[in-house]
């Protein structure tokens, strides 16, 4: 990968997201690994869009933010990496929690609050985890997962062994002193991290050239002479692809790099926001990209899928999901006097005699 | 055996011997390699154990706080140095809302075993921003340990209670305690968090107080025994988070009359809420009100005789045990 060449604000490196329809797949790919691919796209299209609903039957508090528009980018993501690397998320992240194998059950019984859920209903929506596939945390506060996973891959260098830690956050994170103090960190330790910006164009309804100085995210690494490129969020090799190479480059050469996966979100910030701060066309426009039906194409034009397959897994998908709605509905909340549990991780210090929350 | 030792060695030598202990501990902060530490108590560590174990940070609090948090998520344990706890405002979203929730909100999968140490405390001239007390912040966080050593044996039996806990411990240290000397016991002495010390047994008043305050008002209380005015009792709180209440309360029911002595400012601090547990547990007990002996509420000014004018001291406690004494000795 020339580091230059992408570091350049050229027409080349500006992204249109309807290229990809055309873009023919190629030969060497597996049908199954692609169709798990698919499968996984329309997986977290379904449950985001069944999680919407459920918020909207209370089901689901809090605040709660979606993936639609992103599953290329969320599936591309979970795909470049090994079951063996570390993922830290923001807060928007039911996609990634599903495509790195927590199953869509554990996911909804979280969102809904249930003691099945993957944090044990303590987390909700924006704080999902799940210690055995390494996904260590959704994080809420902007920025804030960024300096956990520099620190994640600063643990991994120190014990020389060999998995990568991949760091997704929004592209207005990029704007906040986490994002700068992470990377120069990582670059002077040499530490195998990959920063991963979802360029959605919007924090929550900032668009992204009123909130940066400088709108394409991936030159932003050249201020620490680290190696970034742009791809396109709307097509699912791309993401992966850009994923493996940078996660080869962090394991063999151990060194950091960013990716800036441009994407388009089909909705409002979190369900509750109506998404009046974009124009109609834009947001056609937008959805034009949907990077489900743009793949399903590929893999038609290619003879991979058909309209019986798309149709099947449509069908399978929504008995996944109807599963998960149902499982998190019969789980039962955590109990009350469980409400201390978790708080610090050793036992009461002898002759102790604070407050239950205070130890 | 003992040896008498600086509170700064105690801190060094339990440092170097945790290194040597645990593979997983390492040392990060602001110049403790190369320049050895601003106050010198990581000196000779890079050296000794190389820039693995003891690594140099840029300065980003936030940034490296957070770093080493995340490290700890992987099983290590780092302890961190923050130059003051001035600086530790820039770190905050890392305390206050990663290291401290972390194990709790992702239901009990994760622990932090991280230590931050870091020396609070004023009066040398260092103006507003270099010389606040800014422990009672982390001590209304739940999830975080708050402890406050006052004399060299506990900063290392604490220090290396810290260093073994599983959970994100603010490790208070003061800037005019590091050369007070002190017998300290040798071998793997470790001192439990959540257990106030009486310092010094008295009858007729309580003095509640933690880090260099209560260095001093074991002085003040000693030399009033010796001028045989007063039988003064000091508790020394050592832990904020965990709270040691019932020594606390226990101590008041004896004596019947309270003075929590703080450096920090007085409103909400520390005081506020020993004062608060006191009328809950103790209200019975009391012969008079509870006093609270803390700094003025202005940032600390650089002027000498301002600065003296707003920070608290043995004068201030003098004046409040004067105050607050029984008029008939017991």
């Amino acid at each position: 990968m020339d580091t230059q060449k992408k570091m350049q604000p050229d027409a080349e490196s500006r992204i249109s997201v309807h290229d990809q329809a055309q873009a023919s797949i190629p030969r060497d790919e597996d049908r199954d690994t692609l169709l798990h691919y698919y499968y996984q796209m329309v997986l977290i299209r379904q449950f985001e869009e069944k999680a919407a609903e459920m918020y909207a039957k209370a089901k689901i508090g809090g605040y709660c933010h979606l993936n639609l528009g992103e599953e290329a980018t969320v599936v591309g993501f979970c795909a470049g990496l090994e079951p063996s690397d570390y993922v830290y998320t923001n807060y928007r992240e039911h996609g990634y929690a599903i495509g790195r194998g927590i199953s869509p059950n554990a996911v909804m019984a979280e969102l809904f609050g249930k003691e099945t859920g993957c944090s044990h209903g303590r987390g909700g929506s924006m704080h999902l985890f799940d210690i055995e596939r390494h996904f260590m945390g959704g994080y809420a506060i902007v920025g804030g997962q960024v300096p956990l996973a520099t620190g994640a891959a600063f643990a991994i260098s120190y014990r020389g062994s060999h998995e990568v830690v991949a760091c997704q956050m929004g592209e207005g994170t990029t704007n906040g002193g986490p994002f700068y103090e992470s990377l120069n960190l990582a670059k002077i330790y040499q530490l195998p991290i990959i920063y991963f910006v979802v360029n959605n164009q919007y924090g929550m309804g900032l668009r992204v050239e009123k909130g940066s100085a400088v709108s394409e995210i991936f030159r932003k690494a050249c201020a620490f002479d680290m190696r970034s490129e742009r791809v396109d969020g709307n097509d699912v090799l791309a993401v992966r692809d850009a994923l493996r190479t940078a996660a080869r480059f962090a394991r063999e050469q151990h060194e950091p790099s960013l990716i800036e996966a441009v994407s388009y979100r089909f909705r409002g910030h979190s369900v509750v926001d109506p998404d009046r701060y974009r124009d109609r066309e834009e947001v056609q426009a937008g959805r034009a990209g949907d990077p489900i039906s743009a793949f399903s194409a590929r893999l038609m034009a290619a003879g991979l899928l058909d309209e019986n397959g798309v149709r099947e897994i449509d069908e399978q998908v929504q008995q996944d999901v109807d599963a998960a709605v149902q499982f998190a509905d019969e789980s039962p909340d955590p109990p009350l006097e469980e409400l201390f549990d978790y708080m610090y991780a050793d036992a009461v210090a002898p002759g102790d005699t604070s407050m239950k929350g205070e130890e | 055996m003992m040896a008498e030792i600086t509170y700064r060695q105690a801190l060094h030598d339990t440092l170097r011997e945790e290194l040597l202990r645990d593979e997983n501990v390492f040392l990060l902060g602001e110049e403790i390699g190369t320049f050895e530490g601003s106050y010198k108590i990581t000196a000779g560590l890079l050296k000794e154990f190389g820039p693995k174990r003891v690594v140099d940070t840029p300065i980003c609090e936030n940034g490296f706080v957070g770093m080493a948090t995340g490290a700890a998520m992987l099983g290590l344990r780092p302890i961190v140095e923050i130059m003051t706890i001035n600086f530790i405002v820039l770190a905050m979203d890392e305390i206050v809302n990663h290291a401290a929730k972390i194990y709790y909100m992702f239901g009990g999968q994760c622990p932090i075993p991280l230590v931050i140490r870091t020396p609070g405390g004023g009066g040398q001239q260092l103006a507003a921003t270099h010389s606040q007390n800014l422990e009672v912040w982390f001590a209304h966080v739940p999830g975080l340990k708050v402890v406050a050593p006052s004399t060299p044996a506990d900063a290392k039996g604490m220090l290396r209670t810290a260093v073994r806990d599983n959970n994100p411990v603010i490790f208070l240290e003061n800037l005019a305690l590091y050369n007070t000397k002190g017998e300290v016991p040798n071998g793997d002495y470790m001192v439990p968090f959540g257990q106030a010390k009486v310092t010094k047994e008295g009858a007729d008043l309580t003095v509640i107080s933690y880090s260099r305050m209560s260095a001093m008002a074991l002085d003040v209380a000693r030399r009033l025994e010796q001028e045989n005015k007063l039988s003064v009792e000091v508790v020394d709180v050592r832990s904020l988070r965990p709270l040691d209440r019932e020594t606390i309360v226990n101590s008041v029911k004896k004596t019947n009359r309270a003075i929590i002595f703080e450096e920090d400012w007085r409103s909400f601090g520390v005081g506020a809420e020993i004062a608060a547990t006191l009328q809950e547990e103790a209200f019975d007990f009391l012969d008079a009100p509870i006093k609270r002996v803390a700094s003025v509420e202005v940032p600390l000014p650089y002027s000498k005789p301002l600065e003296r004018a707003a920070l608290t001291g043995a004068k201030q406690l003098m004046e409040a045990i004067d105050e607050l004494k029984p008029r008939r000795r017991r």
